[in-house]
């Protein structure tokens, strides 16, 4: 458990080390999670302590986006002054993002549905 | 009582507080959420972020002190989108096959999202700071940051945008895919991730693994993906649009 938090936090900092060296415009846990990937690939199957390890952390992804979103507070003021433009632009280009991403996925992948 | 009130400012100052309310107000919030059946509208972000804002009000703490106790959590985030690669792998047979698909479909998708932002905050009046605080709400909140600090936008008040809008794509995503006929787990995922990045990949990972991955998947790219366009489609529009 302990030895694939390690790597984990490894990737990350190799990722990290790679995004910020390169200037590269991609963050470094994004570069990480591909060299985990290429690890477990060259591994060729994924390590029954790695799995719990990344379960568990994935389990409980939504509760660390909570100290992000309480940032909220510092930004009453701004939000209140451009609440229109703000919010109707996220909500509509959310919803069109699903929907032309989805449509066209769906349409595109057509006959291997069977996932 | 004097020594009560000595107690409280000194946990109140204390990293202990702050991190272990963030975490009972996430298990309350979690708690209602199970209670009523997983209704998407009471999404547990979303509730936890609602208390935690009325405790740090009721307390009058500023977000700093309340940050050096969450940071410990905020920090996972970083594993956690590594963890990411354990799903993608189990997945990957279907990612290969689909690679194509996923790719013309990932590109539309993001473009979707940037443009519909922009062309939407700039028919409503919002002021050039505000269109390039919005324009990268999609991706992953470190990615969205620089992007909006490069076009001159407020890059914390994109994170807040950003949390919104995964929480808001949480909560109604699954929901829309439903209405428009989208039962494909793999577009699915790809589009919820696409559209609401992390937060949309961790409420496609408790619907099902192979949403999940692909979800995980179209954040990765989508991060990538706007981090290279927006920057030129904003030079582009900031020629004939005026803002």
């Amino acid at each position: 458990m302990l030895g694939y938090l390690t790597l984990i936090l490894v990737c990350q900092l190799a990722g990290e080390l790679v995004a910020g060296a390169l200037a590269l415009p991609v963050p470094g846990p994004v570069l990480g999670m591909v060299l985990l990937f290429v690890i477990l690939v060259l591994l060729g199957e994924v390590p029954e302590s790695l799995n719990q390890t990344a379960t568990g952390l994935l389990q409980s992804m939504s509760l660390l986006f909570v100290p992000a979103g309480t940032g909220v507070i510092v930004h009453f003021d701004l939000l209140g002054e451009a609440l229109l433009p703000l919010g109707a632009a996220l909500i509509a280009s959310t919803l069109a993002t699903i929907v032309v991403t989805a449509r066209l996925m769906q349409w595109l992948g057509k006959g291997r549905a069977d996932g | 009582m004097g020594s009560l009130q000595e107690t409280w400012v000194y946990l109140s100052a204390s990293p202990l507080f702050h991190l272990t309310m963030t975490l009972v107000a996430f298990q309350i919030a979690n708690w209602v959420f199970e209670k009523a059946g997983r209704n998407p509208l009471l999404n547990p972000v979303l509730g936890a972020v609602l208390l935690l804002v009325a405790l740090l009000v009721v307390t009058d703490t500023d977000y700093g002190t309340y940050f050096e106790g969450a940071q410990f959590v905020h920090f996972l985030l970083g594993p956690a989108t590594v963890a990411l690669a354990v799903p993608l792998y189990r997945q990957w047979t279907h990612v290969r096959r689909s690679a194509l698909a996923i790719t013309v479909s990932l590109l539309c998708g993001s473009l979707t999202a940037i443009l519909t932002a922009i062309a939407v905050a700039w028919l409503l009046g919002g002021s050039a700071q505000v269109l390039a605080s919005v324009a990268p709400k999609s991706v992953t909140a470190p990615v969205a940051m620089a992007i909006a600090e490069e076009l001159g936008g407020v890059p914390s008040l994109t994170a807040v945008l950003v949390i919104v809008t995964g929480i808001f794509g949480a909560m109604f995503g699954p929901a829309v895919l439903s209405l428009i006929g989208v039962t494909d787990l793999r577009a699915r995922g790809l589009a919820i991730g696409t559209a609401s990045h992390g937060i949309g990949t961790a409420r496609a990972l408790q619907e099902n693994e192979t949403a999940g991955a692909f979800s995980g998947l179209a954040m990765g790219l989508n991060a990538l993906a706007t981090a290279l366009l927006l920057p030129i489609l904003w030079g582009v529009l900031a020629k004939y649009l005026t803002f």
